[in-house]
């Protein structure tokens, strides 16, 4: 029985323990790992999401009893303090001794400080464990009470810091980037794309300081500023350290193991230390002279290691090592590949900037144009799986490698394979290290096909997450090429598409969700079939959400949307944004009378908050008095038609975009489709109501109005595209009338009209032959059936209100009169909101 | 205040003391849940008629201590009863009150028996 001691539960010392149970002979080593930090190893990659949710144990990578369930002994909360080369012996803090036949130190790094006067003050932070947030949101909590909306800084402009600045913004602070180099990233990004990604991160509301050296951290105890120059000082509550990381190798050093001159312990190919039973990997470890900042690497240094310690001589760790990047989690794509900057006498770039869109994307070829060298792309990345594995595998570039970046232009076929042109060999997942070849087998020969068995099985996408995309498209195709129908069943309860379940509904005549589950489902439903199905009977029959209430999601359930602490609020409908005065005093007197916060949305409406279920049909009854109607804000149906002044007031209006907007608002409140639409009106080409980021939208211009369809704001914002040029008020709704007719019939349940366009075959060109010219013959049942949504509509908070069954839904208990006393609500800016969540 | 915000305990058969009669099988809706008070107790009954059973379970949803569950829509997952959060949409099981989803911690459950057209809840005490 050998021993095996592994220093260090964290990422790659877990990934490690993982591959070594995996392979080895149980009868035959005992597998023995101590943990400095209190919890077992975690998923540091995605330590910003701790910041959402709160939520350590689903960061863990594995749960405790997996280690039990392996027979590995771990000890956490126990540093290992002295290695003991001689007698092969490690003893920890609290003084366990232990041999080992193989040491593997696996001990990270930590956060680099710099000496600068005044980092111990109070409210300075690094960003490396659970417990370094833990101590900042805690701060942060503090400094809120007091300070209206205060001031975070992040030292280090790089990935991490500007990850940590996005968390803080989140936090409710104002976040301060403060650099050193002139550049933001500047070991990712050139000079220009540096810039782009700047611009873009100050419209975010991301404060950027470049070219700052840090002289003095300010404030008496604790912080209050950071000092640059004399007279060049920033006013900050918190600090939050990312200014690089410098390796834990103090064991190494004690113990006289080879160290690099900048610290880390030096290995060879087989991550052997310079003695050769003690292996080191992540890092920790320094592999042709560097450390290795990510995880990938990390996880293919853990492989090498168990396969060396088992006697596999022939793993060796690649002499290249790809430092590739994707930036995740801040709202604005940024990634670079391969050399991302490059001396021209290496090869040639082909630069692409589009400084209003925050778009810049660089490649570098090789000068005979053949190769793939690197490159850089912010504001749009979507590309990124793509050119990473071209650049990866050396493939062959396209007669015109611009295309690469710009798509194609004038009718060439498109430049991008898809993923099944890659090589077997390309590494899809680098994180776990899974090729192309892996995951095809494991879809056909182990009948893996959906992504989740995928991850299951290979472990691929559980890593960083970015290679998704990529496998998604590799079942999607695998499958297909095994002439296998790639169905988009709903769930596990219908076997169809919500476009078939549609046309089943309708062909059939089925009314009722229980009829519809026996007719062609199985099993007894659940929470994505009930409200795809509502959704389906709504845009058919046009019922409201008061039929069948328990197949609704919980806001159609309730007509209202459920709030944090489940209170809901109200929103009635102001089409375009037209209030009259006598409306206004109306509303305010009804939200003042219940105790409600009210808000000005982005919608152009108002929002009232923070009423109790009992409560809703009492404050809509009184809206109905004063001739509102629902809104629907709790739908996924129309929401608003945003419109700017227009002709009436404006100097520059060229058709009256209010009246339009009301008359298309009212022309479609109430229809129910896969997801929310939202339209927009703008009295000219200026664009104040942003119609173009709607799905639908008109821009009003000399000789007509032009449509555009399929905007969409959101986490993936989309421009609309135009349909139609100058046509008139009746042809510009007609056309809108049958494109949402379409839309409705055949999206996914969930998707956004851009998500539909983006996977319909053909793009706009279709859905203008479909619209316009007719192709498919549908357009006189498109037009038809909008109408019949049209003329149908009855306002459901009315139907409720009126309606003694549907009103009596309208308490908590069902029971007794009483409330709910576990509602509490705390003031704010002399209105309430909610109790912090814990 | 922290009123029912305290962990439940789970009732089984054997630890009935108190057959706690809720309200009328009327006041459910069909293949849904409403909420019933029982002491301090925030209970969501569920009324799942396509199985023909029913369920209780604590309304308090253990993701954000909210009292929401019995305004969640119910489901079955490979056969397992279950109730989906209104908030976020986790699942527990309605049977053993385990998260599904996820590992956030179980749901008290409660039995339930109908008598003369009257729903009644189980308690220990
Ligand atoms: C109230 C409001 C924010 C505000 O204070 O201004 C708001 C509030 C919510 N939005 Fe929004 N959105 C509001 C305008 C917007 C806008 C701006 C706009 O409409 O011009 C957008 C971007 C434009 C767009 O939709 O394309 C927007 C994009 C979203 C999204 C992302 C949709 C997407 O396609 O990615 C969601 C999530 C979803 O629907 O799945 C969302 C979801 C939500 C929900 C419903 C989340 C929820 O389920 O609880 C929030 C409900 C609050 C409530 O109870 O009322 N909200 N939301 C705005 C209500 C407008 C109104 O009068 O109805
Ligand atoms: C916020 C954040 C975001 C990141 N994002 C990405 C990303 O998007 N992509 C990417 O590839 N990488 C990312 N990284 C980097 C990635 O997390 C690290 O590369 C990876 O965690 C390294 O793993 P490791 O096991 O070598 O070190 P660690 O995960 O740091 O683990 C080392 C462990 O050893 C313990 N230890 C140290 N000394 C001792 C001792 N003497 N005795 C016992 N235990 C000891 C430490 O406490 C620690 O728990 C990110 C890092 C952070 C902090
Ligand atoms: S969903 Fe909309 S309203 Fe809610 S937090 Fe996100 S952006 Fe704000
Ligand atoms: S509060 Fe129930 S799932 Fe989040």
């Amino acid at each position: 029985m050998k021993t095996v001691i592994v220093v260090g539960n964290g990422m790659v010392g877990y990934k490690f323990c993982e591959k070594f149970v995996a392979k080895a002979d149980k009868e035959s080593y005992q597998l023995v790992v101590f943990g400095e930090e209190p919890r077992v190893a975690y998923d540091r990659v995605h330590l910003s999401e701790f910041f959402e949710n709160n939520d350590a144990e689903r960061l863990a990578m594995a749960p405790r009893e997996w280690y039990e369930q392996n027979n590995i002994t771990l000890f956490t909360n126990e540093r290992v303090t002295d290695i003991h080369r001689k007698s092969k012996t490690i003893t920890t803090l609290s003084e366990k001794t232990l041999s080992y036949d193989y040491l593997v130190l696996a001990t990270g790094s930590s956060p680099f400080v710099p000496q600068i006067n005044g980092v111990d003050k109070e409210g300075v932070f690094v960003y490396r464990t659970i417990e370094d947030l833990e101590d900042t949101l805690a701060y942060a909590d503090k400094i809120r009470k007091k300070v209206e909306r205060p001031k975070a800084a992040i030292l280090g402009g790089g990935l991490l810091g500007l990850e940590a600045a996005k968390a803080v913004m989140d936090m409710g602070m104002e976040p301060h980037v403060v650099e050193f180099a002139p550049k933001l990233m500047p070991r990712q990004l050139d000079t220009r794309s540096s810039k782009v990604l700047q611009v873009k991160l100050e419209s975010m509301g991301i404060n950027i300081h470049l070219s700052k050296a840090t002289n003095q951290i300010l404030g008496n105890g604790h912080i209050i500023g950071m000092e640059f120059n004399e007279d060049d000082v920033l006013n900050v509550d918190m600090l939050i350290i990312s200014a690089g990381i410098r390796p834990r190798d103090e064991l190494g050093k004690s113990c006289g193991l080879k160290m690099g001159t900048r610290g880390g312990i030096v290995v060879n190919n087989k991550m052997q230390t310079s003695d050769p039973e003690i292996y080191a990997i992540g890092e920790i470890a320094l592999y042709n002279k560097m450390i290795y900042g990510l995880v990938a690497p990390g996880y293919e240094m853990a492989s090498v290691a168990v396969d060396q310690i088992l006697g596999d001589q022939d793993t060796l760790m690649a002499d290249e090592i790809d430092m590739s990047t994707k930036l995740k989690l801040i709202g604005v794509d940024v990634a670079s590949f391969g050399t991302p900057f490059m001396p021209a006498e290496k090869g040639h770039s082909i630069i692409f900037e589009n400084k209003t869109e925050s778009l810049y994307k660089r490649i570098n070829v090789t000068h005979d144009g053949k190769k793939l060298l690197g490159g850089i792309l912010v504001g749009d990345a979507s590309d990124y799986n793509m050119l990473l594995q071209m650049y990866l595998n050396e493939m062959p570039l396209p007669k015109n490698p611009e295309n690469l970046i710009l798509g194609s232009r004038g009718g060439e076929a498109v430049s991008f394979g898809s993923a099944m042109d890659l090589p077997d060999t390309a590494v899809i997942c680098s994180c776990e290290a899974v090729t192309k070849g892996q995951l095809c087998c494991s879809i056909k020969d182990d009948g893996n096909e959906s992504v989740k068995a995928i991850a299951k099985a290979t472990k691929a996408t559980t890593g960083c997450g970015g290679c998704k995309p990529m496998v998604e498209d590799l079942v999607v195709e695998t499958l297909k090429s095994l002439g296998k129908v790639v169905k988009e069943s709903i769930c596990e309860h219908f076997a169809y598409s919500r476009q078939e379940l549609y046309d089943i509904v309708k062909l059939r005549n089925i009314t009722d969700y229980d009829e519809l589950l026996d007719e062609v489902g199985t099993g007894h439903g659940c929470e994505t079939c009930k409200p795809a199905a509502a959704a389906i009977f709504a845009s058919i029959y046009n019922e409201t959400a008061n039929r069948q209430e328990t197949i609704q999601d919980t806001n159609d359930r309730y007509l209202a949307n459920i709030q944090r602490n489940g209170t809901y609020s109200v929103v009635p409908r102001v089409a375009a944004g037209e209030i009259t005065p006598k409306q206004l005093l109306a509303m305010g007197r009804i939200a003042q009378k219940y105790d409600l916060y009210t808000k000005i949305t982005g919608g152009q409406r108002i929002d009232m908050f923070g009423a109790k279920l009992h409560e809703l049909p009492l404050i809509w009854e009184e809206l109905i008095d004063e001739g509102f109607e629902t809104g629907q804000a709790y739908g996924k149906s129309l929401r608003t038609v945003k419109s700017c002044v227009g002709s009436t007031w404006c100097r520059y209006g060229m058709d009256e975009s209010v009246t339009f907007a009301i008359d298309i608002e009212n022309r479609y409140k109430g229809i129910r489709s896969p997801h929310k639409i939202k339209g927009g009106v703008s009295g000219c080409i200026r664009e104040c109501a942003e119609a173009r980021s709607k799905d639908f939208g008109f821009i009003a211009v000399e000789g007509g109005w032009n449509v555009y369809i399929c905007g969409n704001g959101g986490a993936n914002p989309k421009h609309a595209q135009l349909l139609v040029e100058k046509v008139d008020k009746a042809t510009a709704t007609k056309y809108v009338d049958r494109f949402l007719m379409y839309y409705i019939q055949t999206a996914p349940p969930l998707t956004r009209t851009a998500a539909w366009l983006e996977k319909l075959d053909g793009g706009i060109d279709y859905v203008k032959d479909v619209v316009v010219n007719d192709c498919l013959g549908i357009v006189e049942q498109l037009d038809a059936d909008m109408q019949h949504l049209v003329d149908t509509y009855v306002c459901e908070w009315k139907e409720a209100v009126e309606n003694p069954e549907i009103r009596s839904r309208y308490t908590h208990f069902v029971n007794t009169e009483e409330e709910d006393e576990s509602i509490e609500f705390v003031s704010l800016r002399d209105q309430k909101m909610p109790k912090a969540w814990a | 205040m922290d009123i029912g915000l305290n962990i439940q305990e789970a009732v089984k058969p054997a630890d009935i003391k108190v057959w706690f009669k809720a309200a009328a099988v009327s006041k459910f809706p069909k293949n849904g849940g409403a909420c019933v008070k029982y002491k301090d107790k925030q209970i969501a009954v569920f009324n799942f008629t396509r199985e023909g059973t029913w369920y209780a379970c604590q309304n308090l949803c253990p993701h954000k201590m909210e009292m929401v569950l019995s305004r969640g829509m119910i489901g079955e997952e490979h056969g397992e009863p279950k109730v989906a959060c209104p908030l976020h949409k986790n699942t527990w099981s309605l049977k053993t009150g385990e998260h599904l989803n996820g590992d956030l911690s179980t749901l008290a459950t409660y039995p339930v028996k109908l008598d003369n057209g009257f729903v009644y809840i189980g308690f220990s005490e």
